[in-house]
């Protein structure tokens, strides 16, 4: 459980940085970019106080 | 009992408070990059990297002044913090008590906790500007000094309500989410630079430097009743923002618990994340507001955040906001306790959360947070120096260490008139223009230095003689 917390962790942090990079070279738009930043704020706020110790 | 318990269970630990910390409880150095990467990723980071633009500053100024600043101020902490913090192994307090007597740390207390309670007050407004997003109130301007609206004033109510309760009866809950946190807080900061840049029409990282000149640090006028910065005003501020805490030796308290002082370069993390790419994101998100929309020079962390990345940017700043404010809330009222120990610990939490939301009404701290960080630094600076010279100096120049525990004097006269004299002097030359708030902190740390040295070995050998 704990393992598939930590994957989800991993995977909401590079899904907070990665948009906004694709949007910086003009390969997401705008709105796309808000929504998955979003969807990976709730999956972070989910998954990491399940594995992180203090 | 039962009272006495639970209050125990909901509040930090705060051990060794009275004693040196035992190698049992010594910390590794990860504990601090950790703590400081968190600490200084906060909401009021959104403040201060669109006031520097406000200020007119340019891109090379803003850049090569907060390297050197943040450096500068690891290394304070590295050579003056640390050291005595690894030696002595005591919190700030206990320390001052033995050198100072317990009636001038009372008074070091209530100033300290005044501080914490405006530095908090700036928090609670930001986080206001997140929340009012959803009610269209109207939010303040750069120059509001006062509460502009009905809406700003219940919107700031509210929110310092919810901190002030939080921080007295689960501060345990909002440390944990603090440190959760903190990794994609950072990311979401760097998130606000990238994506304003974009929108600024910056393109490919080759394209950063030259349009960065021209679009976003461009070195003109400062934006009214603001002074202007150069590289110099950058260094310094960033160097002194921190001031209480390196110079000011607050952080005693904190790496009382490093198994060696060099764990100090950990600050590192802070600084270079928190007032390094934070600084210069936020900077980025409101040079985009002013070209997109010329004009308008709200500094409004809130707007500024849902414009770049939507609900997310929201959501982070009320988190680094609430997760800073929280601690605050927490020291503003241990150092008002300190003054009345019987108080109840809760009592004095929400005494001191609410102070700090009527000060978060007046938007006046956060719009004039440089000069307030500055002058936040200052109070509590002298005392600093009188630490460092009482614990390398004392011997040297031949008067007693830690009089006031071994005399048992309730006010040692000589770190007072040090702290007071400087305090006064430094205000007063910078009332009259003679040196502007950001560099006066350098000559009063010696002169401080200079005071306490003098007034020990005048007021001890007076006392010697009686």
């Amino acid at each position: 459980m704990k393992r598939v917390a930590r994957v989800v962790s991993f995977a909401a942090l590079a899904g907070t940085i990665l948009p906004p990079v694709l949007f910086f070279a003009g390969m997401a738009d705008i709105e796309t970019m808000k929504r998955w930043m979003l969807i990976a704020a709730i999956a972070w706020f989910a998954a990491t106080p399940l594995w992180m110790r203090k | 009992m039962a009272d006495d318990t639970s209050r125990k269970q909901d509040e930090p630990v705060e051990e060794f408070e009275r004693e040196p910390v035992p190698e049992r409880a010594w910390l590794g150095f990860s504990s601090f990059v950790g703590q400081y990467a968190g600490e200084h990723t906060a909401g009021t980071e959104l403040m201060i990297g669109p006031l520097f633009i406000a200020s007119g500053v340019s891109a090379p100024a803003v850049v090569g002044g907060l390297f050197a600043g943040n450096l500068l101020a690891v290394l304070s902490w590295v050579f003056l913090t640390a050291p005595i913090a690894v030696r002595a192994r005591m919190t700030l307090y206990f320390q001052l008590e033995k050198i100072c007597g317990r009636r001038l740390v009372t008074a070091y207390n209530l100033a300290n906790g005044v501080m914490f309670c405006f530095l908090a007050g700036a928090m609670v407004t930001v986080n206001a500007t997140a929340a009012g997003l959803w009610f269209d109130i109207a939010m303040p301007g750069l120059n509001d000094l006062y509460p502009n609206s009905a809406g700003w004033v219940a919107t700031v109510l509210v929110m310092g309500a919810l901190m002030t309760i939080v921080a007295a009866y689960g501060y345990k809950v909002v440390a944990r989410i603090a440190n959760i946190a903190a990794p994609w807080m950072v990311l979401v900061f760097i998130a606000y630079g990238i994506v304003a840049a974009r929108q600024l029409g910056i393109e490919s990282v080759g394209e950063f430097w030259p349009k960065a000149q021209a679009l976003i640090w461009t070195g003109g006028a400062p934006l009214a009743g603001r002074a202007k910065f150069t590289f110099w005003h950058v260094m310094f501020f960033a160097w002194f923002c921190n001031m209480a805490m390196h110079v000011g030796m607050a952080d005693l308290s904190v790496f009382r618990y490093a198994r060696k002082s060099w764990y100090a370069v950990g600050t590192a993390a802070g600084m270079y994340l928190g007032h390094f790419i934070a600084w210069l994101s936020a900077s980025i998100l409101y040079a985009q507001q002013l070209h997109a929309t010329p004009g308008n020079t709200d500094v409004l962390p809130g707007p500024l955040a849902y414009n770049a990345v939507g609900i997310a940017g929201v959501l982070c700043v009320i988190v680094a906001g609430w997760t800073t404010a929280n601690p605050t809330i927490y020291r503003a009222g241990l150092a008002f306790q300190a003054i009345s120990p019987r108080s109840s610990r809760y009592r004095v939490t929400l005494f001191t959360g609410a102070l700090a939301t009527v000060a978060g009404m007046f938007p006046a701290i956060a719009m004039k947070l440089l000069d307030f960080v500055a002058l936040y630094g200052l109070v509590l600076m002298p005392m600093g120096a009188v630490i460092f010279v009482d614990f390398w100096l004392a011997g040297k120049f031949g008067f007693e260490r830690n009089y006031a525990e071994k005399s048992g004097v309730p006010i040692n006269w000589a770190a007072a008139i040090a702290w007071v004299a400087t305090l006064a002097a430094c205000l007063a030359v910078v009332n009259m223009g003679g040196m502007q708030i950001y560099f006066i902190g350098l000559p009063g740390w010696f002169a401080a230095a200079a005071l306490y040295i003098v007034m020990s070995r005048v007021l001890q050998r007076k006392e010697v003689r009686l």
